[in-house]
């Protein structure tokens, strides 16, 4: 990743997390934003605002994130945040079957009701429930048959990255699998969204000012402070 | 049933005595000691006793539990060697009904008289009886004969010092009976004088035409001033510290640290279930919502395979009553205190073993249900239950447990704020709450309905609409959400809530911004970093700013209204001010005043429906001392708070603790100190915390406030 001393275009995008409560949508933003973990973080009320920089080798994105709650109650407020925004998270339990259920409804209901041209990602969150955890290659085809298997050997998956992955090739998004726990993953999804977010439909390109740079090198470290994912590739799709 | 007086539930510190009308007494002060802070002889002067009368009417309006019978009682309890009570004959009930009896008996003379006003007016009636009820008392309690007939030896003052059933009080309090002592007994007095004399209750108000007047002169020393044995028990450790002892011999809050620890889960073959029984029944407090269908809603322990059976039975019970169309309140078994409350579908129970009055848990109760409807609204809750009886209401309310969870515990800990429903505020001087408050009023925008500074847990500054004022209720929910609850706080960023306030409208939802700053750091960045630094530090140093609006749209135009009013507080100094107050944190009580044996109080100001109190620390830091500290203001607030005649002013003496209560028109003044503290102590201590307070008044509470 370069180096933030020459200044590069800054640009901001929103992206809204979708997801049945529970799922880890704060988590994943919490890791994201701040790369902490809290076991049994009681559930968002409402929506959050969060923003965090990340940056890529040609420019800056500041992601503006509305975590919102997944709670049935709070469905009807969800156009609110998802109306403009460039890009869109849609969380689910990778133990949880019924949590990707939930998952596609939101897909659908974005693809209907969102801004055109949005750049959804299909995020199947709680890996390290798994007993694949830290390989280096979470999306592996072998896993598709444990699986399968469920919990027998202590693996609570209960959603099958075959099918996740299949869904998600067909309905055009991107699609991870993390654990907002233990790290894995978190930064590709945002820095993959990042990258997918069309140059054109960027608005607000300002010229870096002081601040701004100083942000960013603490952006640098923050970065860095994520440890090993920064081993896997921070462009591309993983896909 | 289910009457807060319910005499289910004895005194515990069953000593109420000495009751009657302020102006009954204070002729007799004023005579006595020649002191002018008193009304003067009201009832031999006309044109004060239509002072008084009118004093009285407008009282009534303010305070309107308060029938025209007011009182002063005093509490006595003189247990300094009671010791041996404990091992007297006859315990549990049956002293307790003695006890009872006994105060019946006694109820009568409570009014103090001095003997030369025997002949006149409202007095009379209550003097013949007053002297061979009384003489009966000692043969229960050796160990206060002295005391006891030393009051009387004492000028005939009429103060009479009941032998204190420490033994009982005692185990009162460890099957958590220990409330609303004088309730039953208050209610006795109140009919009898009303039927003796209606006039007398009138000429009661002399502390309120006094209110810059002293307690000392109302609670006059006169009884142990010239009692060599008093004067000799009083010199012993007047400093010492409430609830000194209770860690050797007071097993009435043992395992309250493990209140707050979860039962888990029954597991699948139901092979726990007997020892998770034994830990839900050790509990101090139960709080459970269920439908009318019988629908468990909420637990605050146990998982639902433990508590379906409960929820059945009190399902049933209830039910059996709603039938009747005669609605269950409350009622006791044991050492515990059921208090039901129903609200449309739902009915809510409280299960207590910690002694508070049924008047209490209901409004704790009625705390919960706040919340539900804080969640849902009204018209949403209605509809549910219309279209389907037997709605399961957790789903609609999925996440809203932690909510209740956290109000819950807010209860079981003690919650000063929550007994006298109102708030406290951040103490800083009058120009600096100016500034903030115009601050708040120039960064204002067109949607903002509510705007609120709060630091430390702690109200620093409200604007607000002309014709709307918040709730204590409903900024209650807001503070338990936002300071109680960790949803939002550990989220970091930005939140933007709906939110339902029922007090100001339960039909629709209002929506909340929400943000921690951290005043050490100048921009945004550096706020971000901060939230993950600092989450460790405890609700102290916390600065949150709210703001509220009925535009759901309005996220960002309240955004940009922070980010001014944080600039502009920064720029103006306002945020070095809050930050400096915030973590001095509250004064102890010799902070204000020097050298007194008062070890913690609360004021309540009524009219602005706030309250302060010094810091819980030093000795009150620990749980149980802190729930110690909390029950006893619990007993003083129930025993002047009951719907008849309640108790005006109080003294409480047990042998752990003593304490006074007055209550005026103005203030609800409740104090603490160590059992040996002397009456005289303890009202010197109380005028000269009155005295600051007045003198302290604008900056300890807000008064107004920003409008617009």
């Amino acid at each position: 990743m370069a180096e933030a001393t020459a200044p590069k275009p800054s640009s901001s995008v929103k992206l809204v997390l979708l997801g049945e409560a529970a799922v880890g949508k704060s988590s994943l933003v919490l890791r994201f934003v701040n790369n902490d973990f809290q076991e049994n973080k009681e559930p968002t009320i409402g929506a959050a605002f969060l923003t965090q920089k990340c940056n890529l080798p040609t420019r800056t994105i500041k992601f503006e994130i509305w975590d919102t709650a997944g709670q049935e109650r709070f469905a009807s407020l969800a156009p609110m945040y998802y109306r403009n925004a460039q890009s869109a998270l849609v969380v689910y339990d990778l133990t949880k079957p019924t949590s990707l259920v939930k998952a596609k409804h939101w897909v659908a209901e974005l693809q209907r009701q969102a801004s055109p041209g949005i750049v959804i990602a299909l995020v199947g969150n709680k890996l390290d429930l798994t007993n694949e955890t830290t390989s280096s290659n979470p999306l592996g085809d072998d896993t598709d048959t444990d699986a399968a298997e469920g919990e027998d050997d202590g693996d609570a998956r209960k959603v099958s990255t075959a099918e996740a992955k299949s869904y998600a090739e067909e309905e055009g998004l991107l699609f991870f699998e993390t654990s907002a726990k233990t790290g894995i993953n978190v930064t590709e999804v945002f820095t993959a969204i990042a990258n997918a977010i069309p140059e054109t439909s960027l608005k607000g390109a300002r010229g870096p000012g002081a601040a701004q740079t100083a942000s960013r090198t603490e952006d640098q470290s923050r970065v860095n402070l994520t440890g090993p994912r920064d081993n896997a590739s921070k462009e591309g799709c993983a896909c | 049933m289910g009457d807060p007086l319910d005499g289910c539930n004895p005194p515990s510190d069953a000593h109420v005595l000495a009751s009657n009308s302020q102006a009954q007494y204070s002729p007799e002060e004023t005579a006595k000691h020649g002191e002018e802070t008193m009304t003067p002889d009201g009832e031999n002067d006309p044109t004060t006793t239509s002072k008084d009368k009118k004093l009285n009417g407008s009282n009534i309006t303010i305070t309107t539990e308060t029938p025209e019978g007011k009182q002063a009682q005093v509490q006595e309890n003189e247990n300094d060697n009671e010791a041996e009570n404990e091992n007297q004959p006859g315990e549990g009930q049956t002293v307790v009904e003695e006890e009872e009896g006994k105060e019946e008996e006694e109820r009568p003379p409570l009014p103090p008289r001095p003997p030369r006003t025997s002949g006149e007016s409202s007095l009379t009636p209550f003097s013949p009886s007053s002297r061979p009820a009384l003489q009966s008392r000692p043969t229960t309690a050796v160990a206060s004969v002295e005391v006891h007939t030393r009051s009387f030896s004492d000028g005939l003052r009429g103060f009479f010092s009941i032998p204190g059933y420490r033994a009982i009080s005692e185990s009162l309090s460890i099957t958590g009976l220990s409330t609303g002592q004088s309730t039953p007994a208050v209610r006795k007095a109140s009919i009898s004088e009303s039927l003796i004399d209606d006039t007398s209750s009138l000429l009661s108000h002399a502390p309120h035409s006094n209110m810059d007047g002293d307690l000392a002169g109302l609670l006059a020393d006169g009884m142990n001033a010239k009692s060599p044995a008093w004067k000799l028990l009083s010199t012993q450790a007047e400093s010492g510290n409430p609830f000194e002892g209770i860690d050797d011999d007071d097993t009435s809050l043992a395992n309250f640290e493990h209140e707050f620890d979860e039962i888990d889960a029954v597991d699948s073959k139901g092979e726990n279930e007997e020892q998770l029984l034994v830990q839900f029944k050790a509990k101090f407090k139960h709080y459970m919502i269920l439908s009318s269908a019988g629908k468990p809603i909420y637990s605050r322990h146990g998982d639902q395979n433990l508590i379906n059976g409960y929820i059945g039975v009190i399902q049933t019970i209830i039910s059996f009553y709603e039938e009747e169309n005669d609605h269950l309140l409350g009622f006791v078994a044991g050492g515990t205190r059921f208090a039901i409350k129903i609200d449309g579908p739902l009915y809510f129970v409280a299960i207590s073993k910690l002694g508070e009055s049924d008047s209490q848990l209901r409004a704790q109760l009625d705390a919960l249900y706040k919340q539900i409807l804080s969640t849902l609204t009204l018209p949403t809750l209605t509809q549910l239950f219309s279209n389907r009886p037997n709605t399961d209401l957790r789903r609609p309310l999925d996440g809203t447990e932690t909510l209740l969870s956290s109000l819950a515990d807010t209860f079981t800990k003690g919650s000063p704020s929550a007994l006298l429903s109102a708030l406290e505020c951040l103490k800083v001087r009058k120009s600096h709450r100016y500034i903030i408050n115009n601050t708040l009023l120039k960064t204002r925008t067109k949607s903002l309905l509510y705007g609120l500074i709060v630091a430390g847990g702690r109200l620093v500054s409200v604007v607000r609409p002309k014709r709307h004022s918040l709730h204590p209720s409903d900024l209650q929910l807001i503070f338990n959400m936002l300071f109680e609850a960790e949803g939002i706080k550990a989220g970091g960023g930005e939140n933007w809530i709906p939110i339902c306030l029922p007090a100001f409208n339960n039909k629709g939802y209002l929506y909340m911004y929400v943000s921690f700053i951290d005043a050490n750091h100048d921009d945004e960045t550096s706020d971000k970093q901060s939230t993950t630094t600092n989450d460790d530090d405890d609700r102290d140093d916390e600065i949150a700013v709210i703001l509220i609006s009925t535009n759901k749209e309005s996220f960002f135009e309240l955004k940009d209204m922070r980010d001014d009013l944080v600039k502009q507080l920064r720029k103006n100094g306002s945020m070095e001010i809050i930050k400096t107050a915030v973590s001095q944190g509250r004064p102890s009580t010799t902070d204000i005043v020097p050298g007194t044996p008062l070890k913690h109080f609360l004021y309540k100001s009524r009219a602005n429906v706030q309250f302060t109190m010094p810091s819980f620390s030093p000795n009150f830091t620990s749980t149980i001392k802190r729930r110690r500290l909390m029950s006893l203001y619990h007993e003083l607030h129930a025993s002047t708070h009951v719907k008849y005649s309640p108790v005006k002013v109080l003294h409480n003496v047990s042998r752990d603790s003593s304490a006074l209560a007055w209550i005026t028109a103005d203030f609800e003044f409740y104090c603490v100190a160590g059992p040996k503290a002397s009456r005289a102590a303890l009202t010197e201590g109380a005028d000269k915390v009155i005295k600051w307070m007045k003198r302290e008044e604008e900056r300890v509470f807000i008064i107004g406030g920003a409008v617009f």
